[in-house]
């Protein structure tokens, strides 16, 4: 038995290039109007909530101001980004992986159980006995696989124009297809924010280790 | 800064990596056919004639912001302009039987389609304004579409940066029922931000599909020929997608 079966680890590495582009071409598409508002409509600095910095060529795809040329990637790599996660709850839902190792317990969820797992993680200490995942992973990979990249997907769709005379209901549910676009914005940096902290997790839980497992599969601990 | 720098330079070869696959003919052709997948997928997924959202008058913005050109100062525009467009005339030809050429009344006094519509821009931008006009489908069939058409072009008055605009769609949003040739928003003439007098509405697809200052409707079997044959002022110039409705 290995520690991550093959949709996993298939799923987890497509994932990752199509999120990466989609985020790297997502920031130019940002600079092209950097105003975020919320509602049906908003193009005026009066409108918006948020003024978004402008992101510098370096961290945008293609590395220089081109509209065109992002959505061309943006475009493509919805493709195998949106159906990949499809695979995956399908993989994880037939497999038993998300029932067994990703959806909580009702004991977990109570506070002295949810706070000494976020001290065990402040003392750095990731040995956990029985599961797989502790509290804080399984609400971390639950909410990412469950939320953060679903709702990717169903803000996209949202502010596609030609989608909207069969998903009207689902831009309306979003509160209009500004406040989509603005929902498209900040789970992208949900996402970022997921990252950032499991590549550091990764790190201090020991990379090589950990990198290794997520290629081969690893060994069942 | 020094981790600053492994990003920016991890950042930069991703980059690279990106653009040399974007140059490929392999990952030029997955670009292109990406667009035509979803182009699929909607119209897989929505009725030929399915309608982009109306709202209450109580939605319309304020002010409707205009792009691209918004004041035009080549050829005749500046003398139609200033005659309040009196002899302004609008075409219909290419592949009809009866090629037309009307006057803004003329154009008035046809059947009219009212609606109140949000425009999206590509750079992602809204706008919900009321438009009035005829649908195309009335002067598509008045002037006896041949069966060889299968695009219909739009020329504009306007020249941006060099080049006269112009836009093109496929039948099916020709003949879409709020597919209109707008001479009024919010009850008023077009103001020359947004157009004046004559602009297309797309209201399936992102902003730049709606050309403004309309000049000539023109049906072809290809598009090959028209411009740089990328189907559209941007298409050509910039490498837009030609199917605007993502």
């Amino acid at each position: 038995m290995t520690r991550h079966t093959f949709s996993t680890r298939l799923w987890h590495w497509l994932n990752l290039v199509c999120v990466v582009v989609l985020f790297m071409s997502g920031l130019t598409i940002s600079n092209a109007h950097r105003r975020l508002y919320w509602g049906d409509w908003g193009f005026a600095a009066e409108q918006a909530w948020l003024i978004v910095p402008r992101f510098p060529d370096w961290m945008t795809i293609p590395g220089y101001y081109s509209l065109a040329v992002a959505r061309d990637w943006h475009i493509l790599m919805a493709w195998p980004f949106a159906l990949g996660l499809l695979f995956m709850w399908i993989a994880m839902l037939a497999n038993r992986h998300f029932k067994r190792d990703i959806a909580t317990s009702r004991g977990e969820w109570k506070p002295s159980a949810v706070w000494q797992d976020i001290v065990q993680h402040l003392k750095l200490d990731f040995g956990h006995e029985g599961g797989k995942y502790n509290f804080l992973q399984k609400l971390a990979y639950g909410l990412v696989l469950g939320v953060f990249l679903p709702m990717m997907i169903f803000t996209g769709i949202a502010i596609s124009p030609g989608m909207e005379p069969t998903f009207g209901w689902l831009v309306e549910l979003l509160g209009g297809r500004q406040s989509a676009r603005s929902l498209h914005f900040i789970f992208a940096f949900a996402i970022a924010g997921f990252f950032v902290v499991h590549i550091v997790l990764v790190i201090l839980a020991g990379p090589i280790h950990q990198i290794r497992d997520m290629i081969t599969g690893g060994r069942e601990p | 800064m020094k981790r600053r720098n492994f990003l920016a330079a991890a950042g930069a070869a991703f980059v690279a990596g990106c653009n040399r696959i974007a140059g490929t003919d392999v990952g030029k052709s997955l670009l292109d056919a990406a667009e035509g997948w979803h182009k699929g997928a909607h119209r897989l997924l929505t009725n030929r004639e399915a309608r982009a959202p109306e709202y209450p008058r109580s939605a319309i913005s304020p002010y409707f912001r205009g792009n691209g050109s918004t004041d035009p100062q080549n050829g005749d525009y500046p003398r139609h302009a200033e005659e309040g467009f009196a002899n302004w005339r609008l075409e219909v030809r290419g592949l009809v039987d009866n090629p037309l050429s009307l006057n803004l009344d003329n154009i008035r006094r046809l059947p009219q389609r009212t609606q109140i519509t949000r425009h999206d821009c590509v750079e992602g931008w809204s706008a919900i304004g009321e438009w009035t006009g005829p649908q195309l489908s009335l002067l598509l069939d008045a002037a006896g579409l041949r069966e060889e058409a299968k695009f219909i072009v739009f020329r504009c008055a306007d020249n941006l940066n060099g080049q006269d605009y112009y836009e093109s769609v496929d039948l099916i949003d020709a003949y879409h029922p709020q597919t209109i040739i707008a001479h009024s928003l919010n009850g008023e003439p077009l103001p020359i931000r947004n157009g004046a007098p004559l602009r297309m509405r797309i209201e399936r697809q992102l902003g730049y599909k709606h050309a403004k200052y309309l000049t000539a409707i023109e049906a072809v079997a290809s598009l090959d020929d028209i411009g740089k044959g990328q189907g559209g002022y941007w298409e050509d110039r910039a490498g837009y997608q030609w199917y605007a409705g993502i």
